[in-house]
């Protein structure tokens, strides 16, 4: 019994982590963002080079083969650093998407591709959890060869720089269509360091993950993974605003003291880590379940994910107030995670949605 | 990250299982725990444990205990074996005095204090907290003067849970009043039949009296009652409050009562429909869970360094102040979701869990002020574990101070 990051595993963060301080500073992250840049790609060619994108791919296919709780550390280090990369879309969802209900020509086609970061996917899920109005993607032609796709999946992770859309259709089924054969319109969110797309479909040609088309299973599996990535994302980023709020504390000075001695402001960074730091055993203990622990994968997920939204929203709020008028400035740069966490609050379910899943994951209603 | 618990572990288990369900008809009935009140298990039930293991199991032998080495896990799987069979579990003597002389007291003193508090024979109360010593403890003003071969005591206590019912305090107090106020402290014990000691209990807003004030006039107590040095109290002290303060805000108490809240949301209906099929009670109770298995993980990671032999570090500073917290709303919501049903006190009818939930809603307020309170947490948290400068002292003025 050991509930701890094996040795392997902190080796893999701390590399992350490494990479990320030496190549992704806040400067780059700007720089990204100010560009318009749909990603940092250098920081995604340095990071495929780590192995980012081979962490979920079996080593059939060229990955790594590891299990989800890895992929969270490198999504929690990718939060810490505000890394402007396609990872929960590309690097987690869409591999265990593939190996879930992927035909062996398709994983020998496309997760090779994916885990030498050659092709980049997009995610469309978001009407399998919280459709709005009249969006949503239906799968006209139920034949494994030449089933065409139509209508508009809104929120597409990871979309606007992707090769490659998994769709979810409104039975279920997971789909793959090329970006080129879609209308691709980006959306800009607050967080500018993600890029999510509306993307439409007009009986466009796609591939049914064969998998998918009975079993709900799979695209389950797949939301679970992404929500688990979210939440571990959120950890790395409040992390990151609770380091700079305690660091803050220390150095600014009024009344002649460093504010941190104040019991008013040392007591919001002691709140923050009061809440904060449960939720890394929450989230370790959601990955491990998703992967060794099908039975509570479901639940744990949908835990993590909308615990990590409440702690998440709490921690940027508090950060910030440390930071004074500084903090709301553009200059600080604090705003990036606040916006960060406040995206991975909304993707793929706002906690209201989630938590009532996860009463239904343990059969209350 | 394994959670298997192994051959032997596991080979333990079923050992425990095996015996409660053989023994289950010979356990005194459940009982909830008092806060800060002694054990009491009765005498004949605790001996069974002891002889096979299942209490005081690593108290050496001479001292009454089982003898068997520390073994973490072996007690985790105890705790919730006793727990899954709803057995009041074996106690291993006062787990804050017992643990204190074990590691600071004499031979003489292991003899004569943890071999009774080990069998139940006898119980203690801790003479701490005064009325003008609350969270600045060791400015107490208590004092002991020698006098011979005797401490001759005066002074007053308060907060001291079960002193009506104990046999024994430890009982900090002034010895050296020239000494700097860390310095001057010492740790005596001493039978509550002293003569000089009153009790005056202390009814609380649950309307019972587990705490009382307790007054010292000439008190006498033989000069070899203290543990550890003279002036050394406040060391000791720590001590014990390490002890005390590792077992307030446990995740899987907190656990465990949750799942009766959910019990009553899927039970209890308004206006004929299940609370728990009302989505506001329902959100609030999924807020609750999230907050709950953050926690209880949390505690599997501290379990793991305590096995290593690691220092857990933030993760176990944040355990009192964030389980009595949890504690304290997870009552909180059992009464709104009851709503006037939760009003009911006192054997009234329609009562509810017998009235279980107002009650703990009062004492978990009383937890989270006590053993320590919220406030004095976060000033540990933001300066051990975030490392914050500590408030500036503020200026006294030295003469007659």
């Amino acid at each position: 019994m050991d509930f701890a990051l094996s040795e392997e595993q902190r080796m893999l963060q701390d590399s992350i982590r490494g990479y990320l301080e030496s190549n992704c500073p806040l400067e780059r992250v700007r720089e990204t963002v100010e560009a318009d840049a749909a990603r940092a790609d250098n920081v995604w060619r340095g990071l495929v080079e780590l192995g980012v994108a081979a962490v979920l791919v079996d080593e059939r296919y060229g990955g790594v083969g590891l299990t989800l709780l890895d992929a969270a550390l490198v999504a929690e280090a990718l939060g810490a650093a505000a890394a402007p990369v396609p990872h929960v879309a590309s690097c987690v969802m869409a591999p265990v998407a593939l190996a879930a209900a992927g035909s062996d020509a398709q994983k020998e086609e496309w997760l090779p591709r994916l885990a030498a970061g050659e092709t980049v996917f997009g995610l469309a899920v978001t009407e399998q959890i919280g459709r709005r109005e009249t969006q949503g993607v239906r799968r006209a032609n139920g034949r494994l060869n030449g089933g065409r796709l139509d209508g508009t999946a809104l929120f597409v992770l990871d979309g606007a720089a992707a090769d490659c859309i998994l769709v979810a259709a409104e039975d279920g089924s997971l789909n793959l269509a090329a970006a080129a054969d879609v209308e691709v319109t980006k959306l800009k969110t607050i967080d500018r360091t993600r890029t999510v797309a509306e993307v439409s479909f007009n009986g466009t040609p796609a591939e049914p993950l064969p998998g998918s088309l009975e079993d709900r299973t799979p695209l389950s599996r797949t939301i679970d993974a992404g929500r688990v990535a979210l939440a571990a994302d959120t950890l790395g980023a409040a992390q990151t605003m609770l380091d700079k709020a305690v660091a803050y504390a220390k150095e600014r000075r009024q009344f002649n003291r460093v504010i941190g001695s104040f019991q008013a402001v040392k007591h919001m960074c002691s709140e923050m880590a009061a809440e904060l730091e449960p939720c890394r055993s929450l989230v370790w203990y959601a990955a491990h379940a998703c992967h060794a622990i099908p039975e509570d994968a479901r639940l744990m997920a949908c835990t993590a994910k909308a615990h990590l939204a409440e702690v998440g929203q709490f921690v940027a709020r508090k950060s910030t107030e440390v930071h004074g008028g500084m903090g709301i400035t553009d200059l600080l740069g604090l705003h990036y995670w606040f916006k960060r966490i406040g995206f991975n609050r909304q993707m793929l379910g706002a906690p209201e949605l989630v938590r009532d899943e996860a009463a239904r994951a343990q059969e209350w209603i | 990250m394994n959670l298997e618990y192994g051959p032997e572990h596991q080979a333990f288990r079923d050992e425990v299982r095996a015996f409660l369900d053989a023994n289950k008809h010979r356990a005194p009935r459940p009982r909830a725990p008092v806060p800060g009140q002694p054990p009491s298990t009765p005498k004949a039930w605790q001996q069974l444990l002891i002889e096979h293991g299942y209490a005081a199991r690593t108290i050496p032998k001479e001292y009454g205990g089982y003898g068997a080495a520390p073994d973490i896990l072996k007690a985790r799987i105890l705790a919730e074996e006793f727990a899954r069979a709803r057995v009041p579990p074996g106690h291993s003597g006062d787990d804050r005095l017992v643990p204190t002389v074990l590691e600071l007291g004499t031979e003489e003193q292991k003899r004569w204090l943890v071999t009774p508090s080990v069998r139940g024979e006898t119980t203690w109360c801790q003479g701490y907290s005064e009325p003008g010593t609350g969270s600045d403890l060791a400015s107490l003003s208590t004092k002991a003067e020698l006098d011979g071969d005797e401490w001759v005591v005066n002074g007053q206590k308060t907060w001291t849970s079960g002193a009506q019912n104990a046999d024994m305090m430890f009982c900090l107090a002034r010895t050296e009043p020239d000494a700097p106020k860390h310095q001057g402290i010492s740790y005596l014990v001493f039978s509550m039949k002293t003569p000089g000691i009153e009790v005056r209990p202390l009814a609380t807003m649950t309307g019972d009296a587990f705490f009382s004030e307790v007054f010292f006039t000439d008190m006498r107590v033989p000069k070899d009652q203290i543990i550890g040095k003279r002036g050394e109290g406040w060391f000791v002290a720590n001590t014990t409050l390490r002890y005390e303060r590792g077992g307030l805000g446990d995740p899987n108490e907190a656990e465990s009562r949750f799942n009766r809240v959910v019990d009553i949301m899927r039970r209890e209906t308004v206006n004929g429909q299940r609370l728990i099929d009302q989505p506001v009670y329902r959100d609030r109770l999924l807020k609750l869970q999230g907050r709950i298995l953050a926690m209880k993980f949390n505690g599997m990671r501290i379990l793991s360094h305590d096995i290593k032999g690691e220092e857990a570090g933030l993760p176990r500073w944040i355990v009192k102040l964030n389980g009595c917290e949890l504690n304290h709303q997870i009552a909180g919501l059992a009464i709104d979701a009851l709503g006037e049903l939760g009003l009911l006190y006192d054997g009234s009818p329609h009562l509810r869990d017998g009235g279980f939930w107002q009650s703990r809603y009062m004492l978990d307020l009383g937890l989270i002020i006590g053993g320590g309170t919220a406030q004095i947490q976060k000033n540990i948290i933001g300066e051990r574990a975030l490392g914050l400068p500590k408030e500036p002292k503020a200026q006294t003025k030295a003469a007659g101070a």
